[in-house]
């Protein structure tokens, strides 16, 4: 599975990172999580960071759910 | 212990030791003239005697009246209102009308926190609508977001809270405009990729949207006035619009959103409001009205050319120029500095440089600084 954190490297981003990690970690499914920072990439998927971006499909955008919420959102997709 | 260690390493920390650093260094430097040569310890003693008076008036008189319910309207247009609905406006084929008017105004819905300007900046420009409302956009973000609106109204006038907010939207107008218009051949050969954009479905009803965000601010207006008894009336029909119409995950994303902004802006904002106390004995009065007192030219130009240089942290602009303006800055000039302050700073200037090359950079900024320093003029003529 490939996972993309969209940010701009402000706190919120950062925690969305770090929860992305966690759910991936806990899930125990093999993921790649990366962390896209540049503005170019980003906003080829979208204006709105942080955003979260699983198999090139944009799942969470403007917000920071939580780790249960988005090990939900990696279920679905598998 | 590990909590600590990472306290001590993060920015906010870092900043504000850096602040503090430069304030008592100010302080030894310029202490002894100003006070009339004081020994160090006692010129230290007396700036933060003084920060700390500005500290406790200002928790006292302002922030649980005012910030608290703006702070909370900060956190439900984070969760209630839908970002992604306000960036259709914003695609390449809207008519320009549009794309400028909504992107004057949506600072106050889309720029609650200052790390999502730069993604929608370059995302209109690079994807969108083009570099007019682009730029109108990155300018009016930061200068028009409801936290910062009320809280000058509150600290520096209702006058010259409005004056903010008005200036803010004409202005983010104008200078997309000239941009535009300036480099109206490269916009025009510019191939416009169209931007797939993921808009989730709205939920609730707008007119309950709506009437909830109004709930809110008329909490806010009557706390601030301190009827307490009218909040009290508002709060019970707050509580019935949330029971009727959103589900128990939206409150609590609500609470989540709200405490993120109090955690994120707090600590700075009590920084700010020290600092500009201990200015207050550091600066003499006699060298502001020279430079920034009246409504000269110079006055103006001064006030907006450092506004566009300096970095306020989100809302500190407010305290120190309340301190500034106590020390005989004139109106005129307050609002040039309120202007060009927020929207601009050095590193912010670097990042903007990247996104649009060298030379639009350079034209944007002088923009801001000559508009802010006009703004400030007729302001500080015909409403002061």
């Amino acid at each position: 599975m490939e996972i993309k954190v969209l940010g701009t490297g402000c706190k919120r981003c950062q925690e969305l990172l770090e929860r992305t990690q966690k759910a991936v970690e806990e899930l125990g499914t093999q993921a790649r999580v990366e962390y896209v920072k540049d503005m170019d990439k980003i906003t080829e998927y979208t204006f709105i960071t942080p955003a979260l971006v699983i198999n090139e499909k944009v799942a969470v955008v403007g917000k920071v759910p939580g780790v249960e919420e988005i090990k939900a959102l990696l279920q679905e997709e598998k | 212990m590990k909590k600590l260690a990472a306290w001590l390493n993060s920015e906010t920390f870092q900043g504000m030791a850096l602040m503090f650093g430069v304030l008592i260094l100010a302080g030894l430097l310029w202490g002894p003239r100003v006070l009339g040569g004081k020994a160090p310890l006692s010129i230290v003693l007396t700036l933060m005697k003084s920060g700390w008076a500005s500290l406790m008036d200002y928790v006292v008189a302002h922030a649980i009246p005012c910030l608290v319910p703006a702070f909370f309207i900060a956190g439900a247009i984070g969760v209630f209102v839908s970002q992604a609905s306000v960036m259709r406006y914003f695609g390449a084929h809207v008519k320009p009308w549009l794309s400028y008017s909504v992107a004057s105004v949506s600072g106050a819905v889309l720029a609650v926190c200052s790390c999502t300007v730069l993604p929608i900046f370059t995302g209109i420009y690079k994807r969108g609508a083009g570099l007019g409302p682009a730029v109108a956009f990155l300018y009016s973000g930061p200068a028009i977001n409801v936290l910062a609106v009320i809280y000058s109204a509150r600290l520096l006038g209702i006058k010259i809270g409005v004056a903010r907010a008005v200036g803010a939207v004409l202005f983010s107008v104008v200078i997309g405009l000239v941009m535009a218009f300036i480099f109206r051949d490269e916009e025009r050969e510019k191939v416009k990729a169209a931007a797939h954009l993921s808009l989730p479905q709205e939920e609730r009803k707008g007119w309950i949207t709506l009437v909830f965000f109004l709930v809110l601010f008329f909490i806010l207006i009557t706390m601030a006035s301190h009827r307490y008894l009218m909040a009290a009336g508002l709060l019970v029909i707050l509580a019935a619009i949330l029971k009727g119409f959103h589900t128990k995950d939206d409150v609590k994303e609500w609470m989540v959103s709200t405490w993120y902004f109090v955690k994120l802006i707090t600590p700075w904002l009590l920084v700010g409001v020290f600092v500009a106390g201990a200015i207050k004995v550091l600066l003499p009065p006699e060298v502001v009205t020279r430079w920034v007192g009246g409504n000269s030219l110079m006055a103006n130009f001064l006030a907006s050319f450092i506004g566009a240089l300096m970095y306020f942290a989100t809302l500190t602009e407010v305290p120190i120029i309340k301190a500034l303006t106590q020390l005989g800055m004139g109106q005129g000039p307050a609002l040039a500095l309120l202007l060009a302050g927020p929207a601009l700073s050095l590193p912010n200037m670097l990042v903007i440089r990247k996104v649009m090359g060298t030379k639009k950079a350079l034209i944007y900024i002088s923009l801001v600084v000559v508009m802010a320093t006009i703004s400030g003029m007729v302001f500080g003529k015909y409403f002061a």
